[in-house]
């Protein structure tokens, strides 16, 4: 008993832990109203068929370029489809584009990247200098060049070809950065003992090296998010994009909506919003998961 | 909406002071107009497109043309002096000018125009010939000399002239094609009114003047430069000077944004259009080989409900059959109304067209729908019928496409429904019907049907040279096509034009393909 009283003592001399969540909203305000909003469009795009109140393909001549009302929150365009409803769909489109082709860039630059640090020598010069024939290209038109050369491959109602578009042009960056990490986590002597203990290659890199460096993988993965949306946005603003008459917001801003765009300017002003809350909301999550996750900024 | 019917108004005055001015032609100047689409291939024989008929029908001459506006249109010579049919229709006799040169300095003689009729009718293997069904009553062309053709039919046939005055049937070099039969998918050479200087894709096409060019007075113009552009730049663009026109045709909206745009300079034509939206159902797939889910889905389209609306902000704007509303030969009234697809009463159609899905075991069918990245007014007719089949239970895969690729998945028939077209430079029942054929018959059909029936009507309207009795074969085919519904309409356009009030001499006509060599336009500048 004398034993247990005592370690009660103790126990309360020990500082309590803090909930990360609690530590990070009030470190890091900023980035939790980022990932307020974030929370908000994945809602959208999760329960847009409960949330919306019309199809988002529903014509209605009869409604054709009405302002905001009750009936319609945020107007109608020229075929009298609620434009609420679209832009809660168009959650859908830009955060499965988005989160699918940032995912599949940082991921595959990701190992790209860890290769190239992990081996060094020819194999990191012949991968890098593929890096920087990548980087040299403006994203939007390396985008372009890839959706018009592959044209459309529908998956389950997705392009699998503008993911690829969306996503190539985020490899080099997120190469860049697993690289930089790799080389220093490749000194560490937890590598040395791994490959003394005759660990293949493959399983030093997949088991020790790419889990060392998932902080700047989620850093870069948010960051990606937001240009990707920003990137499926511009394409289909260029029709390069999604199609008619899918719901998506550079889509929305598109084609006849310039011609309309003085007699209903709610066509093009709650697209646009949208596009630039969402960017907006990744960016800010973005950078205070970086300045959470980086050790030096807590010193 | 005010703001658009005081616009149209403002369209009308600009119109109504264009078309008062009589004016003295002048010489000289650049016309720079718009292309909204790239031309799938140069050749006039194959290509079925505004897209080349813009910038590369005025290199050409042919055998008789069309002259004057909508309202007062008639068939006058071109590369002919004179023209004669025989009272039994069986022979066409046409005297050609002296003096037509080709642009390479070759004087054009009979032999020319036997070539490029031969090739039409019958073309060599791996030509395209997109409107050989049309020519298939010509038994020969025959050359007594050098200055006469003489065309010797199989049998009558009531639209023959029409075909004649086709803005496509350009008249080739016979030595270039005996060279190589696919000499004119690769270079222009012509006797019209306008060299060829050069095309970059994706850019622009130029011209200039021939002197050669057999009316001694012509062309006015030094040259022309057309510039492919997306549909959507063609607004700013003629506003911002940097086009004087655009000859396909501009939505109401565009219309009146140009008129406020370029204030006393617009000049603006609104008229009719022989041309339609419409859908064709690949017959080679499952389920739409049975004509219960063709009927679902042509039942399920609101055709009364969405010209109104549609008229507003697009081309589309008149219903009807298989020919343009108003022609003497469509069908019209209760008799359109009785087909599949044309009540008035739509919720009855719909439970029809649901009943007859079912039927047809497919209650929630889903459709690969194909479609041209032209905007205007592609884009609109298939956002109205992929709402239109949603109501009915069906979902739709909506794919646009480029011009070449376009006619690539037409040819290659990957696609369930296809957004196509009726597209011709006349009313004629003959040229309209031509992509309702069957694939033996016609090179344009889409559809892959067998149905003989059709080839049947259709040989039998065109040799009729009785009018009512016409009549009357060219409506049963009307019904017959619109009951098996391989391919049915959708909405018939309307086509408005608006240019640079400099632009003289420009005709409008109820299409976009003729009336665009260019000959007798200039600029008053």
């Amino acid at each position: 008993m004398a034993d247990v009283t005592a370690g009660d003592a103790f126990a309360d001399k020990i500082p309590k832990r803090t909930n990360p969540i609690v530590k990070f909203i009030v470190a890091q305000p900023l980035g939790f109203v980022g990932f307020l909003i974030v929370l908000l469009y994945f809602v959208l795009a999760v329960g847009a068929q409960w949330i919306a109140p019309y199809h988002p393909e529903e014509v209605d001549f009869g409604a054709m370029l009405t302002g905001p009302s009750p009936e319609h929150l945020f107007g109608t365009d020229q075929y009298g489809r609620d434009v609420f409803s679209r832009l809660v769909y168009g959650a859908r489109t830009a955060l499965a584009v988005g989160m699918l082709s940032a995912i599949v860039g940082c991921t595959l630059g990701a190992i790209l990247g860890a290769t190239s640090g992990y081996f060094g020598g020819i194999i990191d010069n012949v991968i890098q200098r593929l890096v920087d024939i990548m980087l040299s290209f403006p994203i939007i038109v390396l985008a372009m060049v890839v959706v018009a050369v592959l044209g459309r491959n529908m998956i389950a109602g997705i392009d699998a070809n503008l993911i690829v578009a969306i996503a190539l042009p985020m490899v080099p960056k997120m190469a860049r950065i697993a690289r930089s990490s790799t080389l220093s986590i490749a000194q560490m002597p937890f590598i040395d003992a791994a490959r003394a203990a005759g660990y293949s290659h493959a399983r030093i890199v997949l088991r020790h090296i790419l889990p060392n460096i998932v902080a700047p993988y989620l850093i870069m993965l948010t960051a990606f998010i937001a240009q990707a949306i920003l990137l499926e946005a511009s394409l289909s603003f260029l029709g390069l994009g999604v199609t008619e008459p899918t719901a998506a917001w550079g889509l929305m801003l598109s084609g006849s909506s310039a011609d309309f765009y003085q007699a209903a300017p709610w066509m093009i002003l709650f697209p646009g919003l949208a596009i630039t809350l969402a960017v907006f909301a990744f960016n800010l999550l973005g950078d205070s998961l970086r300045d959470w996750l980086d050790p030096k900024m807590k010193v | 909406m005010k703001k658009l019917t005081l616009l149209s108004a403002t369209a009308l005055v600009a119109l109504g002071g264009g078309l008062a001015e009589a004016q003295t032609p002048k010489k000289g100047g650049t016309l720079n107009f718009a292309v909204v689409a790239e031309p799938p291939t140069i050749d006039c024989h194959a290509v079925t497109t505004f897209a080349f008929a813009h910038p590369g029908l005025p290199h050409y001459s042919k055998l008789l043309k069309w002259k004057g506006d909508y309202k007062n249109l008639k068939i006058v010579p071109d590369a002919a002096e004179s023209f004669e049919q025989a009272p039994d229709g069986m022979t066409y006799t046409f005297k050609l000018r002296q003096n037509v040169k080709f642009h390479d300095g070759a004087p054009m003689t009979s032999e020319d125009v036997k070539a490029s009729y031969d090739r039409i009718i019958n073309p060599p293997e791996g030509v395209v010939s997109a409107r050989r069904s049309l020519y298939a009553d010509i038994k020969s062309v025959e050359t007594p000399d050098a200055h006469t053709v003489v065309f010797r039919m199989k049998q009558p046939n009531a639209s023959m002239l029409t075909h004649f005055a086709s803005p496509w049937n350009c008249i080739y070099r016979a030595a270039k094609l005996k060279e190589d039969p696919q000499f004119p998918a690769k270079t222009i050479l012509g006797t019209g009114a306008y060299e060829f200087v050069e095309y970059v894709k994706g850019s622009h096409w130029t011209a200039k003047r021939f002197d050669g060019y057999f009316l001694p007075d012509r062309p006015y113009l030094d040259g022309y430069k057309a510039f492919f552009v997306k549909s959507n730049a063609v607004v700013t663009g003629m506003i911002g000077g940097q086009f004087d026109g655009e000859f396909r045709g501009r939505t109401p909206t565009e219309r009146d944004q140009l008129v406020a745009g370029m204030k006393e300079n617009a000049t603006v034509v609104d008229g009719p259009w022989v041309t339609n939206l419409m859908f064709t159902f690949n017959t080679q797939k499952k389920p739409f080989d049975d004509v219960r889910v063709r009927q679902a889905l042509t039942l399920a389209i609101d055709r009364w409900g969405g010209a109104p609306a549609l008229s507003k902000i697009s081309m589309l704007r008149d219903v009807s059959g298989l020919l343009r509303p108003g022609y003497e030969y469509a069908l019209a009234g209760a008799e359109l109304e009785a087909l599949p697809g044309f009540s008035k009463d739509i919720a009855k159609s719909r439970e029809r067209a649901k009943q007859l899905l079912k039927e047809a075991g497919v209650p929630n069918l889903k459709v690969k729908l194909v479609n041209r990245n032209v905007a205007e007014p592609y884009t609109p007719g298939g956002i109205f019928l992929i709402d239109q089949w949603r109501r009915i239970g069906v979902e739709v895969e909506h794919t646009q496409l480029e011009t070449k690729l376009f006619f690539d998945a037409m040819k290659e028939g990957n696609f369930d429904v296809l957004v196509e077209f009726i597209s011709d430079f006349a009313d004629d029942p003959s040229a309209q019907f031509d992509k309702f054929l069957t694939k033996e018959k016609s090179s344009q059909a889409a559809s892959g049907h067998n149905d003989k029936k059709l080839d049947e009507l259709f040989d039998k309207q065109a040799r009729e040279i009785d009018p009512v009795k016409r009549k009357a074969l060219v409506n049963e085919f009307e019904r017959h096509a619109l009951t098996q519904v391989y391919s049915a309409p959708l909405l018939w356009w309307q086509r408005i034009i608006v240019h640079h009030k400099k632009i003289k001499g420009w005709e409008h006509q109820a299409n976009h393909f003729t009336a665009t060599d260019l000959v007798d336009v200039w600029l008053d500048q």
